[in-house]
């Protein structure tokens, strides 16, 4: 039987109070909280990669034969954002790699397709990845109330740490939240019609036929991780059900991360994973236009992918974004008089594509006589001259150090100053890279750094990714 | 049968303003304007009133205002029972019918109606699309058809020249003769909308609207309102020496066979067919092609218009054509229809229209009606018709001396 | 065995010639002397509504009840944070039940959901689905893309029993190939040069997924009866076939200079068309091409000849309508704004009010008397038969299935329409019941009083101040 072998989270490191929001626009709906903001340089694509990063840990990447991705803010709606998740982890190209859309659902949808295709024998490793940076428009309670982040999970029928014991869905047609095809920001309708024709109807509904199909109890779940955009709603449905609310429900993390969409199921389950020991009866639940019900078991092997950063240790690394103006800004909310500096150059897609191992994927080259490692990949060795003589080297997980660095004020930047940083590699190598996520009062040289995929230019409806470095996250 | 109220109420006293695109006259002006008028021909005081009924659709939402106090407010109405009521296309009737009632019931001795409506604020002609607003609850707005109301009349003639074998042009021939007997009489009415006599040639080749209707089969849209005062049949006489009495007053309203069943057949309407067999039941005529001397129908299209002839018994069915044709309905003919112009061209704001044809009956039994007066006409029948051929409500009112 | 159990396809009826597409401005693209023509959706059909045609036909003699799921596949879904999936499930009145999942954002998401259909099927999750895939892409106004491009639908049922063509294997290459994308927020495609598109991408990917299936499972590329290569470029799709040894009659006829291309459903219509004309024993290969391709592998069975009375591709193909007028196109796609005037104003849509009607509006259901027999749309509680007038005796009775005819009409230039005159009518049903819908897919001049219509789903007007598409259903003349 199919069932979750690994598993990894990622919440990006800043959080903004939901005090600086509510002040911004005059203190009328005191929400407390803060939630997790995406920097400027990571959308839906980049939290996938660190996510699946995470849950990938210590395995094989070219075990994983298919790739899931799931979220309704893919920055592209024609070109596939797996295919460019895939090339940041370096997976096999002859893998599946397939993007979910259009629901909150996704992200269980994903997950449930995962296990289907390891139940069909048609895959052996099948990773699942779901982030969502979802916008609700300024000053409405979305703002306030969304958050960003991304899960992870590896589907398999081996080394499984949560089996799967049985799953069921509802839909239902209608508008509770929606984001149309021209629409930047997510819609709802009236709060007290998603509450009562929705939510707290539908869950209750596929969480008792889920639990009849298993034939279990309420009282034979650990814990359950549905989906809740507000806890007063999760509190209500769970007392319908029959959970006890202090002991079984997985928190939804509302007062810390806040709604991710389609990855908050996948982020609690996540959660509760961390938490569980073996023999424990775990339950998802993804909700939006209807609703995803999994049931599941956890094994011995529970206790061997505790090392993954997940939810906890990403909820304690954190910086407050100062002020809700730098969150307008990092969101391109607002248009801002631009820099006085030249444009950005042209983006030459064969290029991109010629370099898309070295550049999407980091990978260098270890020259095969000296052993040095190199990047970018070159043809003479930059130590022992030796030609056309390497190997392939992957730098993303190598432990790295600061060099030297610089602070720059002229570069254009939306969170200046631009922090320019050697950065210089355990085995050896040495690349230039812009860091992000830091306190520029905090650089120093010597510094411990790791490597995060991030979006570098968008131009001509081009997004554009490459690797920067960052201070260790936890 | 109950006895009905023939003969127990009376008309005193009427006003009906200019209609029109009265871009100058707000709702309320209007309101003034047909009360002014009411309150010199009743030649009584606003004191005497002791209930009074609003009638209007509002088909510019947001023109008159919702609720009675429109009219109660705009009058200075003194404390008095002010009702409003809506019926669609039918409501000014429907005004009217509440006040013949109060004052048949013994409720009260002098009541109003007045009827409003003010269209020309709404930035575009005809009225809203009809799946626009929902005429039965708000899922008609989805499921209901992206249809004008010429479009769902235009239906009528479809099949009425199908069923009758008519050809297209016979067809529009026929109707548009209907269409130049109301703007004949229209261009003799100095409060009318339209006052421009045209040609049966002018007519055919006017820009089709909903085939097969054109231009000229579509009435006016205007703004404009009309009031009546009634009161005890047996207290006329200390009014005036020539009230009006109401012979009967039925109302039909549909059950939703036309719409969903389908035994209708799509060439008359069946409020109309069944609220005429009551009416003159209720006044007593046995031969309505030879008792009613006038009628003014809803002819808020010329095939509208045509098919109500039928549905009132003053043509056999499926023989209009010859009664149109040989010129039956015109001012000078054996059974005169609309001598006011009609909706045609007297125009149709739509919560006035219902009490604007009563209006004309009225002057005319008075012997008021100027260059459209009849000679010696005993009945006069108002038609007045709500909604759309398949889903309507029709008001059928009878006066007489 | 899993695999396909039926299929279905929906081509629009409007065909433009690329001529009046290439000479509307003149300019010189790669696609100025592509020959042929492309279907366009009509005004009033998006990527959810041809799904829903294509499904319609795929569910032909099959029992509805019985579908567990529905995958529906495209890159341009009317709705980024909605799911289409469960409007097509709605629309075709399946059970609350079903599974349903989006497939985005590659225009090989077609076959990305088809091989997930097998996967639920396979894995017992599931066991019957429906796979659809869908496409409205557009072109700026003057480039290759707006010649190239093309909008159909396809479906397939997907099942264990029954099976028509088993899905015997399949390969993939996934590459983060920067050749044809649209950023979210956008509305037209955007293309780097065709030149590095073609030869880099096209020409390369899918010989080499094919060579990697051959490999993989140990297969000649004679062994095929067919085999499906999306064609994208004319030229390259017969070099290919060229280059890859195949005999013509192995090579599924491409569908660029009829159809267009289709995006999610570009290989799923060739598919369908293989389909057609498919004997048992066949074994055919189906690539398809996006950031990457896929080849799939499928045996055709005995069971073949029961699928055959679906309009599928060569029916549709027939029935067409040309437009002659670049304009009219463009107002189709929204690509030149339109004076709708106050009229054509949207009144803002009542959400609590559609979810309440589903049934009614989105699965065309009304009610049909228990005691009397009579069927009435739309739902009623009390009988509209004046001899029964039962009340609360009702069961759902779906409409969107039975021919009907036409009983009254009316052409009407007052009404707003994106492609005036509006046209409806009252149309009257087969075994009972009557309504006036709107018309479509038809001229003015040829309605006919007692005409034969049947009904199809339509997005009936698009409330911009709500960001919602209302979707509901017209009724056209049968097809085919």
């Amino acid at each position: 039987m199919a069932g979750i072998a690994s598993y990894g989270a990622y919440i990006p490191l800043y959080r903004l109070n939901r005090a600086e929001i509510n002040s911004a626009w005059g203190g009328m709906f005191p929400v407390p909280g803060e939630k997790a903001v995406a920097s400027y340089d990571e959308d839906s694509i980049t939290m996938a990669v660190a996510a699946a990063r995470d849950c990938l840990k210590g395995i094989d990447r070219n075990k994983v034969d298919r790739l899931y991705f799931a979220s309704t803010t893919s920055p592209y709606k024609e070109k596939l954002a797996a295919s460019i998740i895939a090339g940041a982890l370096g997976l096999r190209r002859d893998i599946y790699a397939m993007d979910f859309a259009g629901s909150l659902r996704a992200g269980t949808n994903a997950l449930r397709a995962a296990i289907d295709a390891v139940d069909a024998k048609a895959a052996k490793y099948v990773l699942v990845t779901c982030a969502e940076t979802r916008l609700g428009a300024p000053k409405g309670d979305k703002e306030i109330t969304f958050g960003d982040g991304a899960a992870a999970f590896l589907v398999s029928s081996t080394g499984v740490a949560t089996s799967i014991e049985g799953s069921y869905a509802i839909f239902q047609e209608f508008h509770e939240n929606w984001r149309s095809d021209k629409d930047t920001f997510v819609r709802s309708w009236e709060e007290r019609f998603i509450r009562e024709a929705g939510y707290t109807k539908l869950v209750p509904e596929a969480v008792n036929a889920a639990l009849k199909q298993c034939k279990i109890t309420v009282a034979d779940i650990s814990k359950a991780a549905i989906f809740a955009a507000d806890p007063r709603l999760l509190g209500n449905v769970a007392g319908k059900i029959g959970f006890d609310a202090f002991a079984q429900l997985q928190d939804p993390m509302f007062m810390t991360v806040g709604n991710t969409g389609a990855a908050l199921p996948l982020m609690m389950l996540v959660a509760a994973m961390e938490d569980a020991g073996p023999e424990q009866r775990l339950m998802c639940v993804g909700y939006g236009d209807g609703c995803d019900v999994l049931i599941m078991k956890t094994t011995e092997a529970i206790e061997k992918i505790k090392d993954r950063r997940g939810i906890k240790r990403h909820l304690e690394a954190k910086k407050m974004i100062p002020n809700y103006l730098k969150y307008v800004l990092w969101r391109g909310l607002m248009e801002t008089e631009p820099p006085p500096r030249p444009p950005i150059n042209h983006i030459s897609v064969p290029a991109l594509w010629r370099d898309r191992e070295w550049g999407l994927s980091l990978t260098g080259q270890r020259c095969k006589k000296c052993k040095t490692p190199q990047y970018p990949p070159q043809r003479v060795c930059v130590i022992c001259q030796s030609e056309d003589n390497f190997e392939p080297y992957h730098f993303t997980d190598v432990k790295a150090t600061l060099n030297t660095f610089s602070h720059d004020n002229l570069a254009a930047s939306i969170d200046p100053p631009t922090t320019i940083a050697a950065v210089d590699f355990a085995e050896g190598g040495r690349i230039i890279f812009n860091m992000t996520d830091r306190d520029p009062e905090e650089v120093k040289t010597g510094m411990p750094l790791e490597m995060v995929f991030r979006q570098v230019h968008y131009w001509e409806g081009i997004h554009n990714y490459w690797w920067k470095c960052a201070p260790i996250r936890c | 049968m109950a006895a009905g109220i023939r003969d127990k109420v009376a008309i005193i006293g009427m006003g009906c303003t200019k209609f029109g695109e009265l871009w100058n006259k707000s709702p309320e002006d209007l309101m003034v304007d047909a009360f002014k008028e009411l309150l010199e021909d009743a030649k009584i005081e606003k004191k005497d009133i002791q209930a009074a009924w609003q009638g209007g659709p509002e088909f510019t939402p947001g023109s008159v205002g919702d609720s009675a106090l429109p009219l109660a407010q705009t009058l200075k109405l003194p404390f008095i029972p002010v009702t409003k009521v809506e019926n669609m296309c039918a409501s000014g009737s429907e005004a009217f019918r509440g006040a013949c009632y109060a004052v048949a019931s013994g409720a009260c001795d002098i009541a109003m109606a007045l009827g409003v409506e003010k269209l020309k604020d709404n930035g575009y002609g005809g009225l809203p699309e009809f799946s626009h607003y929902a005429t039965i609850g708000t899922k008609h707005r989805i499921i209901g058809a992206n249809q004008t109301a010429p479009g769902m009349f235009a239906m009528l003639a479809t099949r009425y020249f199908n069923r009758y074998g008519i050809s297209p042009q016979d067809g529009k021939k026929m109707l548009a003769a209907v269409s130049a007997k109301s703007h004949h009489n229209g261009a003799l009415n100095p409060k009318a909308h339209l006052r421009r006599e045209v040609t049966i040639e002018q007519i055919v080749n006017a820009p089709i609207v909903a085939w097969p209707l054109g231009l000229f089969d579509c009435c006016g849209v205007s703004d404009g309102a009309a009031s009546a005062i009634v009161c005890r049949a047996d207290m006329a006489k200390q009014f005036r020496s020539d009230p009006v009495y109401v012979k009967s007053l039925q109302i039909a309203a549909t059950s939703g066979e036309e719409e969903m069943y389908t035994d209708y057949d799509y060439t008359h309407v069946e409020t109309t067919t069944r609220a005429a067999a009551r009416a003159y039941a209720e006044a007593g005529i046995k031969n309505a092609r030879d008792e009613i001397s006038m009628a003014e129908v809803h002819d808020c299209f010329s095939i509208t218009e045509a098919v109500t002839m039928e549905d009132l018994q003053f043509s056999p069915r499926g023989k209009v054509m010859d009664d149109i044709m040989s010129g039956r309905f015109n001012l000078d003919g054996a059974q005169p229809v609309q001598p006011d112009g009609g909706l045609k061209c007297f125009g149709h704001p739509i919560g006035a229209s219902g009490i604007r044809m009563i209006y004309e009956m009225y002057k005319q039994l008075q012997g008021k009606a100027d260059k459209r007066q009849l000679k010696n006409p005993k009945y006069g029948l108002t038609h007045n018709l709500g909604g759309i051929p398949y889903r309507s409500v029709v008001s059928i009112v009878i006066v007489g001396n | 065995m899993v695999g396909i159990t039926s299929y279905g396809a929906y081509i629009p009826l409007q065909r433009i010639n690329r001529k009046v597409l290439a000479n509307a401005t003149g300019w010189s693209t790669s696609a100025t002397s592509l020959p042929g023509e492309k279907a366009v959706a009509n005004y009033d059909e998006d990527s959810v509504t041809m799904a829903v045609g294509a499904s319609i036909d795929c569910l032909t003699g099959f029992d509805r009840n019985k579908v567990g799921g529905v995958y529906f596949a495209t890159t341009t879904p009317p709705y980024r944070e909605k799911q289409s999936a469960g409007i097509i499930t709605t629309a075709l009145d399946l059970r609350p039940d079903v599974r349903a999942a989006d497939f985005a954002d590659s225009v090989k998401a077609g076959t990305h959901a088809l091989l997930a259909a097998c996967d639920a099927v396979k894995a017992g999750s599931e066991k019957n689905m429906i796979v659809c895939a869908a496409d409205c892409r557009l072109g700026r106004p003057g480039s290759a893309q707006e010649v190239i491009f093309g909008e159909a639908g396809a479906a397939f049922m997907v099942s264990d029993t029954d099976v028509i063509a088993t899905l015997e294997g399949s390969y993939t290459l996934t590459y983060d190939f920067q050749d044809q994308w649209r950023a979210d927020g956008e509305k037209f495609n955007r293309m780097w040069e065709d030149r590095w598109a073609r030869d880099e991408g096209y020409t390369k990917f899918i010989p080499e997924a094919i060579n990697g299936l051959l490999k993989k499972y140990k297969l000649n590329i004679k062994d095929f009866a067919k085999v499906i290569i999306p064609c994208i470029y004319l030229r390259e799709h017969q070099g290919m076939a060229k280059a890859l040894q195949l005999d013509e009659k192995q090579v599924q006829k491409e569908m660029l200079t009829t159809v267009g291309d289709t995006g999610t459903a570009n290989s799923l219509i060739m598919l369908v068309a293989a389909l057609e004309d498919a004997k048992p024993g066949d074994k055919i290969l189906v690539t398809s091409y996006g950031n990457g391709a896929d080849a799939l592998f499928f045996q055709v069975t005995e069971h073949i000849e029961k699928a055959k009375n679906r309009r599928g591709i060569k029916k549709q193909l027939a029935s067409r309508k040309e437009l002659t007028n670049y304009d009219r196109y463009s107002s189709f796609r929204d690509i030149a704004p339109m004076e709708a005037g106050f009229r054509g104003e949207v009144g803002p849509t009542k959400v609590s009010m559609a979810w309440r009607e589903r049934k009614v509006i989105l699965a065309l259901c009304g009610a049909r008397c228990k005691r009397c027999g009579t069927p009435q749309y739309p739902y009623q509680r009390v009988c509209v038969n004046p001899k029964c007038g039962a009340i609360d005796e009702m069961e759902y009775y779906r409409f969107s299935d039975k021919k009907a005819k036409l009983f009254s009409y009316t052409s009407d230039s007052l009404a707003y329409s994106v492609s005036p005159p509006e046209m409806y009518g009252v149309v009257e049903f087969d075994g009972g019941g009557r309504f006036a819908f709107n018309l479509t897919d038809c001229e003015a001049e040829s309605l006919a009083v007692d005409m034969p219509l049947e009904m199809t789903f339509r997005r009936k007007y698009v409330d911009n101040v709500r960001g919602i598409h209302g979707y509901f259903w017209k009724a056209m003349p049968p097809r085919a």
